[in-house]
């Protein structure tokens, strides 16, 4: 469209004295000053940041000038908007969500009577074709989701001790008889798995030290804690934080996630806080090579509790 | 119309004129576009909440590109060989590893970081006090039920967002939260570790965590998000802003600003400003240094580490909860997780979501509403939004015993139970004493205005005499009738000079004029 057909235009024009039209600063003038000054900091601290980056300053140094520059110039583009542009109060009719009666009318007779009415008309086709989506659906989920992982099964009941395996430390050495002197504590995994993430994350056993004669933690376990040597899991039965912190004086194991403590020489009962179970515990031998074994696995499942957990096995 | 001006006569407004033209030509952008640049938005600074939290949305996209292009999810031990020497030699995932180098190796890497780690706080702690604004103030009635659903999920989708940031960088504080969020899950009962085991794709840790962690994190969330994000946006366009009674403004109208270019410069400065925060932020005050806190093993744990804000209160809920294990029918019932874990949060956030739905049944209230309420007019609602975070509030701090039994010297077993009691009681009493409050402002007249003071004067005879003294300056304000923005100005360079035709400048700076 040329200029020339257009029809004239009533504009709406606002008067310069306007009160609407005013700026809200007291003193524009020195409002504007002020303003540019703040805008000019920021460019100017923006200039900064090039000049450490390229210099390869330390990190508060970017980011105090890069921070400043990029809050300066934002303060001046709000100031400028709020002070010195016209503030109103301008305002707009609402137009309301709702439709006429009419219009509301037509729009529900084209879903209800219209569609329903046509899919209606054959209800066995809508029947199955609604059976379709559906197992559309339930074929779609079980798969995807059965594809995120292997099933549970016993998993989370086993733990890679058995009989004989050999106690070793983080590094990989095995425990000798006389390694550890009574007070002392170590994390042990089984041989060769020290450096796995189920070694660590599973098998993770910790090995206290609280005597030198065998130790009964409690009835039935008279031969688990020989010359003086307890083994827990370390995996809290709350959450399955590793139980790290070994208070000697009052021989308690304490989880540092949620305060858990157990007794350590009373087969690791919990005493305080949200863990349920005690700590389950490894029975150890002495081998005839001197080195700390397993006599077996766990009697129970290691961590926190779960559906189908076994407590004998 | 008489102004019928030099400017009207040719009329294509120059060179943009003339691009806007070829553009309605094509997209027919004038009339929709006319109507946005008028767009009205009310002034009040409890509306800026939401933009804080849009605004650190934005920066969180931006930086978290950043780091993507550096960061590698895997698994796979690696030996480090860096420029942090403390590591070098030691055998760390090659997250870890280049989680490390992005830090100190690349360029503002160690400001990226702390920035996307900052914005990401300052996300979530914005959306939860623009939540408090829009319940507090009833913005969520009809019609808004369904942006205020949409915000609320936004809320839970930050929360599982971050915390899955925050384990991406595999170090030794990150995996112990994992390994509780697995615990967790596994509680569920009878298909626990069947959610577990498909989550994580096997037992923990396995190594799927680490790249299956990211592209939820990078790729799945933040696009479910960047949608819901846009749609709260276009519903709040839609439906247009709410706004506190006042001069001129009713249900069927909306008094303010206009989009342009008033609140446009508002908007985009207080983009900037809150992007200089965060990086002054980042660059000033130290966040998550994983490089201190050393790789993940499973083994190994820190003492009194604390997980980001947002997640405190569920912390806190399992530290308190009693040891109720509870084995029954052959199977194992782990309810001192369960309950806290996934009950607790799951019944607040249903309450949270739900409350719309809730307030509708209770008041029968089938009415539009775009009148804002204040808090103490619906002391009910104040005072049950009050005893929520009330609540939340017990449960954070019950996410601290430790580190509070330690600080005051009092035992552990004496917090405990302190915070077992006040998590119950300090909600109730907030609900009554906010109700009270509520009914107190109520009843008081011009409660929240500034009071005139009164003076008394003596008269020779004796006489006491009281009358109202002068306003103060600033106290005469009055606000102007609101009108339609206006097509342009007559002419925008008079309006500095035409100082003398304004009333005197008040007490506050703020001009008074009284038509």
């Amino acid at each position: 469209m040329s200029s020339e057909e257009r029809t004239p235009v009533a504009f709406s024009v606002a008067k310069a004295d306007d009160p609407h039209m005013q700026p809200k600063a007291q003193n524009p003038k020195l409002a504007e000053t002020l303003i540019g000054l703040v805008m000019l900091a920021g460019i100017g601290s923006l200039i900064g940041f090039a000049v450490a980056y390229g210099m390869n300053a330390q990190s508060w140094i970017m980011g105090g000038t890069l921070g400043a520059g990029v809050l300066f110039l934002g303060f001046g583009i709000t100031a400028w908007g709020k002070y010195l542009m016209p503030q109103g109060p301008f305002v707009e009719e609402r137009h309301t969500m709702r439709g006429n009666d009419d219009e509301r009318e037509r729009f529900k007779a084209a879903v209800v009577q219209r569609g329903g009415g046509i899919l209606g008309r054959r209800k066995l086709l809508a029947m199955i074709a609604g059976a379709g989506m559906s197992a559309f659906a339930v074929v779609l989920v079980i798969p995807v989701f059965r594809s995120f992982g292997p099933l549970p099964g016993n998993t989370l009941n086993q733990t890679s001790w058995k009989q004989g395996t050999i106690l070793v430390d983080s590094t990989g050495r095995p425990i000798r008889v006389n390694d550890i002197a009574v007070g002392g504590v170590v994390t042990v995994y089984p041989k060769g798995l020290e450096n796995t993430d189920n070694g660590q994350a599973v098998d993770q056993t910790i090995l206290i030290r609280v005597g030198t004669e065998a130790v009964v933690t409690q009835q039935g376990r008279e031969s688990w804690g020989p010359n003086g040597y307890v083994a827990y899991s370390k995996l809290c039965t709350h959450l399955g934080c590793p139980v790290g912190l070994y208070e000697q004086q009052l021989e308690l194991l304490v989880c540092p996630c949620h305060q858990s403590m157990f007794t350590v020489t009373n087969g690791a009962e919990p005493i305080f806080g949200p863990a349920p179970r005690p700590l389950p515990q490894l029975p150890l031998f002495v081998g005839s090579d001197g080195l700390l074994r397993a006599q077996g696995g766990y009697d129970q499942a290691v961590g926190p509790g779960f559906w189908n957990r076994e407590t004998s096995g | 119309m008489a102004e019928k001006t030099k400017q009207q006569a040719k009329s294509s407004f120059g060179p943009v004129g003339k691009a806007l033209d070829e553009l309605d030509d094509r997209l027919g952008i004038a009339k929709g576009g006319r109507s946005l640049l008028d767009k009205i938005f009310p002034d009040h600074w409890s509306f800026m909440l939401g933009e804080v939290a849009l605004y650190s949305f934005v920066i969180l996209i931006g930086t978290g590109i950043f780091l993507t292009l550096f960061y590698v999810p895997s698994s796979t031990v690696v030996v480090y060989h860096g420029s942090y020497l403390p590591l070098v030699g030691q055998k760390v995932s090659q997250a870890y590893a280049t989680s490390i180098d992005l830090t100190f190796s690349v360029r503002c890497g160690l400001l990226m970081r702390q920035m996307h780690h900052w914005a990401c706080d300052i996300f979530l702690a914005a959306m939860v006090v623009h939540m408090a604004r829009v319940f507090f103030t009833g913005a969520f009635r009809k019609p808004r039920e369904l942006n205020y659903v949409l915000g609320s999920t936004l809320l839970i989708l930050g929360i599982v967002e971050g915390f899955l940031g925050y384990s991406l960088p595999d170090d030794l504080v990150s995996g112990t939260g994992i390994r509780i969020a697995f615990s967790i899950i596994e509680s569920i009962p009878v298909i626990g570790s069947y959610i577990a085991f498909f989550v994580f794709g096997g037992n923990y840790p396995g190594p799927q965590i680490i790249p299956r962690f990211f592209i939820i994190h990078v790729l799945l969330i933040p696009l479910i998000m960047l949608g819901m994000v846009t749609a709260h946006l276009f519903l709040l366009v839609h439906q247009k802003h709410t706004q506190f009674p006042g001069k001129g403004r009713t249900e069927t109208n909306v008094v303010g600003t206009a989009m342009f270019p008033v609140f446009a410069a508002k908007a985009t400065g207080f983009l900037f400003m809150v992007g200089g925060v965060i990086t002054l932020l980042a660059g000033f005050a130290q966040i998550n240094p994983i490089w201190q806190f050393g790789p993940y093993d499973a083994s190994k744990i820190s003492y009194a580490v604390q997980p980001d804000w947002y997640m405190g209160w569920l912390d806190g809920a399992l530290r308190i909860w009693p040891a109720w294990e509870w084995t029954g029918f052959g199977y194992t019932w782990p309810l001192e997780i369960f309950i806290p874990g996934v009950v607790v949060p799951g019944l607040i956030f249903a309450v949270v979501q739900g409350w719309p739905v809730l307030e509708r049944r209770y008041t029968k209230d089938n009415e539009i509403h775009n009148l804002l309420d204040l808090p103490r007019n619906r002391p009910k609602r104040t005072a049950a939004g009050a005893a929520v975070f009330a609540l939340v509030t017990m449960m954070f701090i019950a996410s601290s015993t430790d580190v509070i039994a330690n600080y005051f010297h009092i035992t552990l077993e004496a917090v405990l139970w302190s915070m077992r009691i006040l998590v119950v009681v300090v909600p109730i009493i907030t609900f009554f004493l906010t109700h009270k409050i509520c009914q107190e402002l109520q009843a008081s007249q011009g409660a929240g205005k500034r009071k005139r003071a009164n003076v008394v004067t003596r008269t020779p005879d004796g006489e006491y005499l009281s009358a109202p003294a002068e306003p103060r300056p600033g106290d005469e304000h009055v606000d102007l009738e609101p009108e339609p923005v206006p097509d342009f100005l007559e002419d925008p360079v008079v309006v500095r000079e035409r100082k003398e035709l304004l009333s005197p400048v008040s007490f506050t700076g703020v001009r008074n004029v009284v038509r």
